[in-house]
């Protein structure tokens, strides 16, 4: 897309110009998801916990069903009065729900929502996405003691110590997934599992069966959600670190909360469900052939309206995550802080090894798994490996030998039980991954 | 001294955020008197010594760089500071238990 | 426009993440409120992390925020909470020590800084002006090198040379250091229990 704006401008190809303008652009059109994403779900949390409990839920503003009822409420949040508490730090007291809300969003940058769509075309996705989201506990932090009280400061050192304790289990499960791919990037892990539904990783194995499970509880705890929700107990706590913001301030938390819980559901579904690929390949090269020959003159539109019924096929995956994670909230009772503590130490962390040693006792002995039978999928059955294992010669040269160095050195990896495949991670076989910085659209 | 402002980035530049991040790092661990002040001093020397071993492992800013090597010296470095400051601060939580106060210029009972 | 198009974008980030970094640093170094401290740090921490993320290390990058930005300055921020006393929020070292210490380090720095723009091969123009993104893709090397194969020099020669060598006995080294470390720092840092004297003691220990 940088490229495009560049040469609509006249400008030089790799001119900052266009790179500054397409990165703008992914911001607003992230940012948009961020928050009309909060504005819905908002919205779906209160008819959804209405029917749970066999009342309706809002029905007034905006028609029979209520839709624009958090629009009147962020209206209403932001006519409120602006309260910092006398005894707060002003300084950290204003930072502290941007500094949520960034680390919030900061971790779109690296999601794909389609096929090479995606912000930023960032190699370690996963660990990207990881590492923004453990950043979030500043935010709440600096809420909990700059707002001068004593609860703010409990539930904040709570919520810091949970989600910290819960990221070890988060990563153990997600890096399941990645070794089964072979690599952290998301739009490569995500393509793996393109064709019918038995390419999902979620069924690969029953240890990675486990691991999604295990992974949607500690995304669950990550994100402060009920039943791991103590740190904003209302019934405790008061609303916890939030206690002292009213208004705008208080909304940015809880656009940030949304926001990572639409973000944790999507990273469960691009590395256990396929991320856009749907159950069916509508949208393959078995069904759509024509969609898929490069070059072809019709190719750019056919294969954009691919890629947005895959996007809107991720979000739905997505939502549907968060919609589980509503469905928890309004069935269990809440989690003491011990209790959240002990689940994470004395039962995620050794499920969660034990699911990472059998996936990989799997996957090393080449068990048989539905992967295997690469139903539709348009991909050589092969595991994905990244360019460097092959010498870093000119592309003039056969693509397809091992360097010769390797055959005499014990391997670290089972790259001699499956054939080299040179055609990596692309979603378009027998291209070159793109090398342009700043990724195309 | 604003010529190298105004040249393009080279390793040169990489070097003097380290050398700058290193001497505030060292300017913390000498006038703090909070013991987690000058924590936070030693983080800053080993950030400035770990974009020293990145700048010279980078493949952008000379053709003959370290390579992996940089970045993986960098790498252990991180862990082994990680490790450094949880003991530095566990000495720290026991100093303030048993002192009530988290002053270094208090930690003088081995004095005389 | 034209001019503008001649704009180092790299610079210009290079620049912002800098300044970022070593102005964020000099907040620390002057700053009075511990907790103000803490969270200067960590900005700086973070545009260390983009620094090194301009630099082509991505997978160092991401450490950085992940393991020192995440972990090490959450576990400073307990810290600084639990013992964020009023009287020990703004702890100030005495005039003199202040003159010493930047008599002293104005010099290192303007060693260091005299140093790093010294050697020629290091002011040397950038080898290339188009960024191509793939050197970037260090994570799978870096792993294998911490297996002990150095997937980047498999082309050199058989012989043993300088650099060729694996990291494989770092890694466990390291790995072995951290359990000490933590189960060190656990024990050093857990929660004594008073014990219940019935006799009084001359020495009045009780805590252990």
């Amino acid at each position: 897309m940088a490229d495009t704006i560049n040469q609509f401008l006249g400008l030089d190809v790799g001119s900052w110009f266009g790179y500054v303008v397409t990165s703008l652009i992914h911001c607003a059109l992230l940012l948009q998801v961020v928050a009309v994403g909060a504005l819905v779900f908002i919205w779906m949390e209160r008819k959804i916990a209405g029917r749970i409990q066999d009342r309706l839920g809002p029905t007034r503003v905006g028609g029979r069903f209520g839709w624009l009822q958090t629009l009147a409420d962020g209206l209403k949040l932001i006519t409120k009065e602006d309260l910092i508490p006398a005894d707060a730090d002003r300084m950290l007291f204003k930072l502290a729900p941007y500094v949520a809300f960034m680390a919030s969003f900061s971790a779109f940058l690296a999601l794909p929502f389609a096929d090479g769509w995606v912000g930023q075309h960032v190699n370690t996705a996963v660990f990207f996405v990881l590492a923004v989201l453990g950043l979030e506990v500043f935010g709440v932090i600096l809420a909990g003691y700059s707002s001068g009280s004593k609860w703010s400061l409990f539930g904040a050192i709570r919520e810091a110590a949970q989600v910290v304790s819960y990221e070890v289990p988060l990563g153990l499960c997600v890096v399941v997934p990645v070794f089964l791919c072979g690599t952290m990037n998301l739009v490569t892990i995500a393509n793996k599992q393109a064709g019918l539904f038995t390419n999902w990783l979620v069924f690969h194995d029953p240890f990675t069966f486990c691991t999604f499970w295990v992974y949607f509880t500690c995304a669950t705890a990550s994100v402060n959600r009920a039943p791991f929700d103590l740190a904003e107990a209302e019934s405790e706590l008061v609303a916890g670190f939030h206690t002292e913001y009213s208004g705008l301030r208080w909304s940015f938390f809880f656009m940030a909360e949304y926001g990572s819980m639409f973000l944790v559901s999507g990273l469960a579904t691009l590395l256990f469900f396929g991320g856009w690929h749907g159950p069916i390949p509508l949208f393959g090269p078995q069904m759509l052939d024509w969609a898929y020959a490069p070059g072809g003159a019709d190719w750019a539109l056919s294969g954009y309206l691919a890629n947005l019924a895959g996007c809107t096929n991720f979000i739905l995956k997505a939502v549907v995550g968060v919609i589980f994670m509503i469905w928890i909230r309004w069935t269990f009772p809440r989690l003491r802080i011990d209790q959240v503590i002990t689940t994470c130490l004395k039962y995620c962390v050794p499920i969660a090894a034990v699911c990472f040693l059998g996936a990989l006792v799997w996957e090393a002995m080449d068990i048989p798994s539905p992967n295997n039978l690469n139903l539709m999928s348009g991909q050589p059955s092969s595991t994905v490996r990244e360019h460097w294992v092959l010498p870093q010669k000119p592309p003039a040269t056969d693509e397809k030998t091992t360097p010769p160095a390797e055959s005499g050195k014990p391997v670290a990896m089972k790259q001699s039980l499956r054939p080299a495949n040179a055609t990596l991670a692309n979603h378009r076989p027998g291209q070159p991954e793109p090398l342009t910085q700043g990724g195309d659209q | 001294m604003i010529f190298p402002l105004l040249s393009t980035i080279t390793v040169s530049h990489y070097l003097a955020v380290g050398a700058v991040m290193f001497v505030t790092g060292v300017l913390c661990m000498a006038t703090k008197r909070n013991a987690l002040g000058i924590l936070m001093g030693i983080e800053l020397v080993l950030n400035g010594a770990n974009i020293n071993f990145i700048a010279f492992g980078s493949p952008y800013l000379r053709s003959e760089s370290l390579g992996l090597d940089g970045q993986l010296i960098a790498l252990f470095v991180i862990v082994l500071a990680a490790a450094e400051a949880a003991v530095a601060l566990a000495i720290a939580l026991n100093f303030y238990n048993n002192h009530s106060t988290i002053d270094v210029d208090r930690a003088d009972e081995l004095k005389g | 426009m034209m001019l503008l198009a001649a704009f180092p974008l790299y610079d210009f980030l290079f620049m912002l993440f800098a300044i970022m970094a070593c102005g964020f640093a000099v907040g620390v170094l002057f700053s009075t409120n511990i907790v103000r401290m803490a969270f200067y740090l960590v900005i700086s921490l973070g545009s260390t992390a983009g620094l090194f993320f301009l630099a082509g290390a991505e997978f160092v990058g991401a450490m950085q925020l992940m393991i020192y930005v995440g972990g090490t300055m959450v576990l400073l921020i307990f810290g600084v909470m639990l013992t964020a006393q009023e009287r020990f929020i703004s702890l100030q070292a005495s005039g003199r020590d202040w003159i010493l210490g930047l008599i002293a380090g104005s010099a290192l720095l303007l060693l260091l800084l005299n140093a790093a723009f010294s050697v020629p091969k290091w002011t040397a123009d950038r080898p290339t002006d188009t960024l191509a993104v793939d050197q970037s893709k260090t994570a799978t090397p870096l792993g294998l090198a911490l297996a002990g194969v150095r997937a980047d020099k498999l082309g050199a020669d058989e012989k043993l040379q300088p650099g060729m060598s694996g990291y494989l006995l770092p890694f466990v080294i390291v790995s072995i250091h951290l359990l000490i470390v933590l189960i060190g720092a656990a024990y050093m840092a857990r929660t004594k229990r008073k014990q219940v004297v019935t006799n009084p003691e001359p020495t009045g220990g009780s805590a252990d």
